[in-house]
């Protein structure tokens, strides 16, 4: 036999059959492109985190600013520690007490899936990160519901207490394939990117405790205003980038379904955006700076529940659907002399139950045929419309009573709502004994 | 008519505001200025490093009135910084000077009518 270079490689090809089949045996090989949109879309949802810490700091008082934007970092700290320690094990574990969360023991540090690959070719790490930043947003944007006036303690240990018993059980029943509103339906209830779980439930209770904290000093009365549009607009444009790893990484692949995500997110945004300026033009006769990223938020918390099953068209409806809902809910909350004082429900509560009940009127043909073909017939849209009706009215009540009971008894033992006189001095000089903007000091 | 200049901790500015609106005195100019008189600063921390600012940030107060309001402004000032202090020096000072003339820019009017 001729030694040829292909002899080598057919020697050293037979050498591996034995092991690679049996590592196949196991787990699925590594899906690279899968792979590098996932840790890019993990870093675009971090990403994310910081830009609402920009975009809450500019709209408080001068005095406010870092403590509005340590509410973000703090976070990033304490959600993540949580998520490795418990948390992964807690919303993606098998189902236990009926199904309230999931618990897998193996997972505690995360120390059962070191060498996993996930059936869609990912290293489960990357899947473990990816659904560890929504985490951390969730809770950072409660915070803008209850700015300028909470202590920082407390408002630690309330998102950590908020995170394990409302987050992780919520994204589990949704996400995690054993949860019962993932398995709601034909289909399972329809919650692409987290409209539910993120928005939905963060909205409400930051409406909830809002309302429970009470108002700021001299609200309303006194006009307060953003300290630094610019450093918002620069937030806003953040998130929205950010916004492509959120929804475009939910598909957890690297492929037309991502491609598809991706493009409505973009309508949605733009739609919304200009919806926004066009109701304020017509209202006040200005088209604010502030108004235009608030519609660009608002179409993107709508489309997000949705970017799996609707189209641009359908996107661009739900964009301007959710702007015109979040204006009207922010007039009608000044009206009502609710300090929601960043619009945390205003936006997120209100645009993330528009897109998660109205994506329905808008799904693509072949969802609905595999959702007919899975329920052994037919399958309308009315049908999916009570499925979502009721996964909405289920992370509403699911949030709002556990918000209140959590904060009714915190409160007994650490004040979550600031003193009078931290209020009066800033929570910056109270709380973390700096201040925003010294450098403009001529020291 | 006298002019009352304030120069108080950067932090009690709105205390000091809302206890001078309770006074009746609405009309007031405010800005940042910086300075030090005996105090040795509050310090302030920066990764874990206490400093001590050799100019503190402070803020200044203009107040023109006429001579039977000196007093109720002077009091609402002195009041409204005595909460919250924590008793450290720094708590600021309060100049009073006499203020020649005042002229009202819209209308024209001066003196006592233009305060």
């Amino acid at each position: 036999m001729k030694i040829t270079p292909r002899y080598f490689i057919l020697l050293f090809l037979i050498t591996l059959i034995p092991t690679s089949s049996l590592l196949a045996a196991e787990m699925p090989e590594i899906d690279t492109g899968a792979t590098a949109w996932m840790l890019t879309s993990t870093m675009l949802v971090l990403l994310m985190v910081p830009g609402l810490a920009m975009f809450y700091g500019g709209l408080v008082r001068t005095k406010n600013v870092l403590g509005t934007m340590m509410h973000s970092f703090a976070a990033m700290g304490i959600m993540t520690v949580l998520w490795v320690v418990f948390g992964y094990s807690m919303a993606f574990g098998p189902n236990i007490l009926g199904g309230w969360f999931g618990w897998n023991s193996d997972n505690l540090f995360l120390s059962g899936i070191d060498e996993t690959i996930m059936s869609g070719g990912i290293p489960e790490y990357v899947f473990s990160m990816f659904q560890a930043k929504f985490a951390i947003i969730t809770p950072a944007l409660i915070a803008g519901a209850f700015a300028e006036r909470v202590s920082f303690r407390g408002y630690c240990i309330f998102i950590a207490v908020w995170g394990v018993l409302i987050y992780y059980p919520l994204c589990h029943w949704v996400w995690a394939s054993d949860g019962f509103l993932f398995n709601l339906g034909a289909n399972g209830a329809i919650d692409f990117a987290g409209g539910t779980v993120v928005h939905i439930s963060a909205g409400v209770s930051g409406l909830v405790a809002a309302l429970f904290i009470g108002t700021r000093k001299s609200f309303p009365h006194l006009q307060m205003r953003p300290n630094n549009l610019v450093m918002t607009l620069i937030g806003a444009g953040l998130l929205w980038v950010g916004w492509f790893g959120f929804n475009a990484g939910s598909s957890l692949s690297s492929g037309l379904s991502a491609a598809q995500a991706l493009t409505v997110t973009q309508a949605a945004a733009a739609a919304g955006a200009l919806a926004w300026i066009v109701i304020e033009g017509f209202h006040l006769g200005k088209a604010t700076a502030l108004g235009f990223v608030s519609g660009v938020l608002a179409g993107l918390v709508a489309i997000t529940p949705a970017a799996g099953v609707v189209q641009p068209a359908g996107a661009m409806a739900l964009g301007v659907l959710a702007s015109a809902a979040c204006y009207s809910c922010i007039l009608l909350k000044n009206k009502l002399g609710f300090d929601d004082t960043l619009d945390a429900f205003g936006i997120h509560g209100i645009g993330g139950i528009i897109g998660a009940l109205f994506l329905t009127f808008f799904i693509r043909d072949s969802w609905m045929a595999a959702a007919a073909e899975k329920a052994g017939g037919s399958w309308t849209m009315w049908q999916q419309f009570g499925v979502q009706l009721t996964a909405v009215g289920i992370a509403i009540a699911y949030a709002a009573v556990g918000t209140l009971i959590i904060l009714y008894i915190l409160n007994k033992f650490v004040k979550i709502r600031s003193s009078e006189e931290a209020e009066m001095k800033g929570l910056d000089n109270y709380y973390h004994g700096e201040r925003g903007y010294g450098m403009v000091n001529p020291n | 008519m006298k002019l009352i200049i304030a120069i108080i901790r950067e932090t009690q500015l709105d205390q000091v505001r809302e206890s001078l609106i309770q006074a009746g005195v609405t009309r007031i100019t405010v800005s940042h200025v910086s300075g030090h008189g005996r105090m040795l600063a509050e310090n302030e921390i920066y990764r874990g490093q206490k400093v001590i600012p050799n100019l503190v940030p402070n803020i200044r107060i203009e107040i023109a009135v006429n001579d039977d309001f000196v007093k109720v402004t002077c009091d609402a000032i002195f009041n409204a910084t005595k909460a919250n202090d924590g008793g450290l020096i720094g708590s600021g000072k309060i100049f009073i000077t006499p203020l020649e003339e005042v002229i009202r820019l819209r209308t024209g009017e001066t003196g006592k009518e233009a305060i």
